[in-house]
């Protein structure tokens, strides 16, 4: 096996081995786990690092390997799996992190931390999937390893949140399975290409191939939590913070986010999937669930069930940049799966540090939350602004480059959603950053667990990762033009994608 | 031809007869260890045998050198070697499993390892067998072995259970003996070689009131939608390692036979029926899936399951006239044995554990028992056929092959299937992730119950990174 | 019509009303009887069909006899098993299957 076989299969291993050592641990080998989890969180960044690079100077690393008689599973590193890749890796780190701080002295670390190292593999195995089935199979891996996260405190509550999930995932899988099965079955292979493989079918295939994309998106919209597949997202709020967090920046959101990519430029390819007049509707979908996520966020006063609608809606901004036809909109969905990403994890971090250090799970209860602990709010201040689109944060770069790819894809009318929906970002951010500044201190919190020590207003594990992803935010904004930004990794991805427009 | 002193043939027939009657001498009990050593011997056998006849095709042997029509002649092709290596990787764990479930002083597990012993012998004796009446004469071997077994040491509604399965079992192999008479009756023989090119088409009304029988006979032995009332208090009822070698291959014995006979010497004719075959097939999914999710008993919803996947099984009729149905078929079987047999050993550990069979007792068992309610959940997720199992692998073959023929009714029952698996697993995995309630008690279980069941769990599931070598042997058909 | 023939029909009836008494009836000891009453019918039509020809034919008196021997064991079992059924509960007929 060469090396280039080797580093995607050392990508998995690297969290799927320190992962099923931990299941067998025992609880008090604390030491232990945060090791391993450590070990195993650097390690994969050594190896994404090492990728990185190969793929931009044009590498290739792919392994094969064949399930049954013409169905194989097949991994490769490409430029814009290597962009899920990296986020997931550096954000699963402080994740990491931030769990070992926040389940301090909690129950079944061993089988929390054993399933949540899985997850992080079922997502490495979903970016670097190069066809449908291995797509599928690392998706479902996904969703039945996020369960046991999900209902990991045992009440009924978590139960119940956990069925949903379980409800409008699997359902959403068997459409996604028989979506890959039919066209399997019309293509004979499932096999992703730049500028997709379903147009070597001939026009008498197009009532099919509507279908199947109907089939497919529906299938990843379930994870994406697009309109109206997306009521799991607020019911698994009842997991703890750190899956929260996990979910909704790395793992699962994301990863049918990602679906949506692939299926409509390396199943589809984007001049055929416009051809099939398939990405109007994918926009219009994509639309109202922006509108509607906001919309919902303005009546929560749960602070989490207030951040998961605004992910469902943050997510369809994705979905938008990819049925905005032409490589602007593109890089604008692209570069928005990061910004995202760090911007979310940072605003559940910070929930979760609120919840965890003083009680507060609502928004009522986050008067003068500020004084008493000014960094985090600070950390969440920079993260909401950056959901609102303001200058300086990686929001504002994502917002500009869709806003461009609307008008260039000549849909107008995005531009009128895209900036309705910062207004409504805006209308149920800001009240909480100025009762958090600007009201006076309660004379009692809710519940403090944590107390203040000097300016260290919380567990230092709590704290150090939202700074972290803050500070990452205002860098993807301001130093968007570097060679190094993300935004200069869509712009790669863009222009090795899409082979008829050419490069922006 | 093998070479007749070491056909694996014989001696995976020969073995556990061996073994059989050395436990029932050793009395009561006894007898843990030549079973277990027996059928160590009968996997490397199976192995063996499944690889010559990968690379070499099919074989048979002539017993004592006699002949069809007068003597008994044993055939082995690519699906016969499939059937006895799952039998064989089967009972290995199960033997294992039963040695330390049975206490010595269980009456349930006096007598089990002589009729595990027969058990066996019939099953590799029916999986090889190439004349009809051989096949009946195994048919009851395995029927009467499989009844006491269910039998043993139980109370009143287990014996009960017996034997209601005991009237269903004869009533099966005496209309699949019927039937064998009108075909002897009509063509003068009962040698599956022979009677291949005899039955034609235009076959006289006998055999066709002849294949309804047999096949009427195995439905009910197969537990087939409407013929399954006997399953369900049997498998349910019976200790765990009986009900796991009942669910994982008994019930698939008659109906490999029903697959022998439809793509054998009834080719001509059983066709006819694939449609009403695969009706009651979707059938059994829809009731057996919803029982199961209305079941109280743990092992009663264990029961339910099998019958609900044994009508995948039936759907794969329509399509055997294309290539693929039959590795659908066969990847499906293998994948229910090892997942099911799995699942109720663990359902075994579970019960003697927290000493409740209610799926509402098994509160914080993840938390008490985590490997074993691992293994729960492996065997689920293949019985949900989600991926990477075997059962995944099962669902997408099917899929693949009712859709190349177009007959979308069958997708969306497979789908339908799927989901209601997943109601049912999720009723014992929610229950389980429950915080213990603080009544609970835990009697402590020996660990190598729990490990066994993890491995046929974890079988079940690896078998679906890796279909290739099962395919190509079922290419090696007679 | 040839004997063999009057067997074979016979032995169709038989095995016709054996079913129906194994299936309807619940008294336990008289569906063994039907059950060994359907056995006898099969074997009837066996032995029937072998008559067809002027030399008996051997192959299916051989198949009578094994099953014979088969039907004998099963008969025992279930002999045993009622029995047993009878000292435990008292019954001589199978309970209704209930999940509780």
């Amino acid at each position: 096996m060469t090396s280039h076989e080797l580093l995607p299969l050392a990508l998995l291993a690297s969290s799927l081995l320190p992962g099923l050592i931990i299941f067998a641990l025992p609880e008090t080998w604390i030491g232990v786990r945060t090791f391993l989890n450590l070990f195993a969180a650097i390690t994969k960044l050594g190896l994404v690092a090492l990728l990185l690079a190969g793929v931009a100077a044009g590498e290739e690393y792919g392994v094969r390997y064949a399930v049954l008689p013409g169905l194989e599973l097949v991994l490769k590193a490409d430029a814009l799996g290597m962009m899920f890749i990296t986020l997931s890796a550096i954000l699963w780190l402080f994740t990491t992190l931030y769990a070992i701080g926040y389940l301090e002295g909690a129950p079944h670390r061993s089988r929390f931390f054993g399933f949540f190292s899985l997850c992080v593999t079922a997502t490495m195995g979903i970016a670097l999937a190069a066809n449908l089935f291995t797509f599928f199979i690392f998706y479902e891996l996904l969703t039945l390893s996020t369960f046991p996260l999900v209902v990991h405190r045992g009440t009924d509550k978590a139960m119940k949140g956990g069925t949903i999930y379980l409800a409008y995932t699997l359902i959403g899988g068997t459409a996604l399975l028989a979506g890959i099965v039919w066209l399997h079955h019309l293509l004979g292979h499932t096999e992703f290409a730049h500028a997709g493989i379903a147009a070597a079918l001939g026009p008498e295939y197009a009532g099919q191939l509507k279908i199947i994309f109907l089939l497919l998106i529906a299938g990843v919209g379930v994870k994406a939590a697009i309109v109206p597949l997306h009521g799991w997202l607020p019911q698994a709020m009842v997991a703890p913070a750190p899956v929260s967090a996990l979910l909704h920046a790395v793992a699962v959101v994301k990863a049918g986010a990602f679906g949506i990519v692939r299926i409509v430029y390396e199943v589809y390819g984007v001049e055929f999937a416009q051809s099939l007049e398939l990405l109007y509707p994918l926009a219009l979908f994509a639309a109202v669930t922006i509108l509607w996520g906001s919309f919902r966020a303005l009546f929560q006063d749960d602070l989490k069930k207030r951040l998961a609608y605004s992910t469902v809606s943050q997510v369809s901004y994705i979905a938008l940049g990819v049925a905005l036809f032409g490589p602007i909109g593109t890089i604008g969905g692209l570069v928005h799966l990061v910004h995202q990403g760090i911007m979310k994890i940072t605003l559940f971090f910070c929930a979760g540090n609120y919840a965890e250090t003083l009680g507060i799970h609502k928004v009522s209860e986050m008067d003068g939350a500020g004084r008493r602990m000014p960094l985090t709010t600070l950390a969440f201040s920079i993260g909401a602004l950056g959901m609102m689109g303001a200058p300086l944060t990686a929001g504002a770069v994502s917002k500009a480059w869709l806003s461009d790819g609307a008008a260039a894809a000549g849909m107008d009318w995005a531009i009128w959603v895209l900036w309705t929906s910062s207004l409504l970002n805006a209308a149920y951010f800001l009240p909480v950053l100025w009762r958090a500044w600007f009201r006076p201190v309660p004379p009692a919190w809710p519940e403090e667990h944590i107390a203040r020590r000097g300016w260290r207003e919380t567990a230092w594990l709590l704290l150090l990762p939202p700074l972290f992803t803050a500070a990452a935010t205002l860098a993807a904004g301001t130093l968007s033009d570097s060679e190094m930004s993300p935004l200069a990794w869509a712009k790669l991805i863009a222009e090795r994608e899409y082979v008829v427009q050419g490069a922006p | 031809m093998i070479e007749p002193l070491f056909d694996p043939l014989v001696w995976l027939i020969l073995l556990p007869l061996a073994w059989a009657t050395l436990t029932f001498v050793l009395g009561p009990g006894r007898g843990a260890w030549p079973a277990i050593a027996g059928l160590t011997a009968q996997c490397w056998l199976a192995f063996d045998l499944a690889q010559k006849v990968g690379s070499g095709g099919a074989a048979n042997h002539v017993v004592g050198g006699w002949g069809a029509p007068l003597g008994i002649d044993l055939a082995v092709d690519g699906l016969s070697a499939a059937m006895l290596l799952l039998t064989q990787t089967v009972a290995l764990p199960l033997a294992i499993y039963a040695r330390s479930y049975f206490k010595s002083d269980d009456p349930a597990g006096t007598w089990f390892w002589p009729l595990m012993g027969f058990l066996i012998a019939g099953l590799n004796a029916l999986f090889v067998s190439a004349d009809l009446f051989n096949l009946y004469v195994t048919l009851e071997l395995v029927g009467l072995a499989a009844v006491g077994l269910v039998a043993a040491g139980g109370g009143a509604q287990q014996v009960a259970a017996a034997l209601r399965y005991l009237f269903a079992t004869l009533v099966g192999s005496g209309a699949y003996l019927l039937g064998v008479a009108l075909i002897y009756g009509a063509y003068g023989t009962v040698s599956v070689a022979t009677l291949l090119p005899l039955v034609t088409n235009d076959a006289p009304r006998l055999v066709w009131i002849a294949s309804g029988l047999m096949v009427a006979g195995l439905m009910l032995k197969t537990a087939l939608f409407p013929f399954h009332f006997w399953l369900p208090p049997a498998h349910g009822g019976a200790p765990a390692p009986v009900s796991a070698l009942l669910s994982a291959l008994v019930v698939k014995a008659s109906f490999y036979l029903i697959l022998r006979l439809w793509l054998g010497p009834l080719q001509a004719v059983l066709p006819a029926f694939a449609w009403l075959l695969a009706l009651l097939g979707s059938a059994a999914i829809f009731w057996g899936s919803w029982q199961a999710i209305r079941a109280v008993k743990l092992k009663r919803l264990i029961a339910y399951s099998t019958v609900a996947q044994l009508g995948y099984l039936f759907l794969i009729f329509p399509l055997l006239a294309a290539h693929g149905a039959l590795q659908a078929g066969v990847m499906q079987i293998f994948a229910h044995g090892l997942a099911k047999a799995g699942m109720f050993a663990a359902a075994g550990v579970l019960i003697k554990a927290t000493g409740q069979d209610t799926v509402a007792g098994l509160a914080g068992a993840v938390e008490r028992l985590p490997v074993t309610m691992f293994a729960f959940g492996l065997a689920g997720m293949t019985l949900m056929g989600l991926p990477p199992s075997s059962g995944f692998l099962a669902k997408w073959l099917i899929i693949e092959v009712a859709q190349a023929q177009g007959h979308w009714i069958i997708v969306v029952v497979v789908l339908a299937g799927g989901l209601l698996a997943a109601v049912y697993v999720l009723r014992v995995l929610r229950q389980a992730f429950l915080l213990t309630p603080a009544s609970a008690t835990l009697t402590p279980v020996p660990r190598m119950l729990e490990w066994s069941a993890f491995a046929l769990a974890a079988a079940s599931v690896l078998l679906g990174l890796r279909g290739v070598e099962l395919m190509q042997l079922l290419g090696a058909m007679a | 019509m040839s004997t063999g023939f009057i067997f074979a029909l016979t032995g169709a009836i038989l095995f016709a009303a054996g079913l129906a008494g194994v299936v309807l009836i619940g008294h336990l000891l008289r569906r063994i009887l039907a059950f060994n009453l359907m056995g006898s019918g099969a074997f009837l039509v066996l032995v029937g069909l072998a008559q067809r020809h002027d030399v008996a034919d051997p192959v299916p008196q051989a198949m009578v006899l094994t099953g014979i021997v088969v039907a004998v064991a099963a008969t025992a079992l279930a002999l045993a098993l009622v029995r047993k059924l009878h000292a435990l509960s008292g019954q001589l007929e199978l309970p209704d299957d209930v999940d509780d």
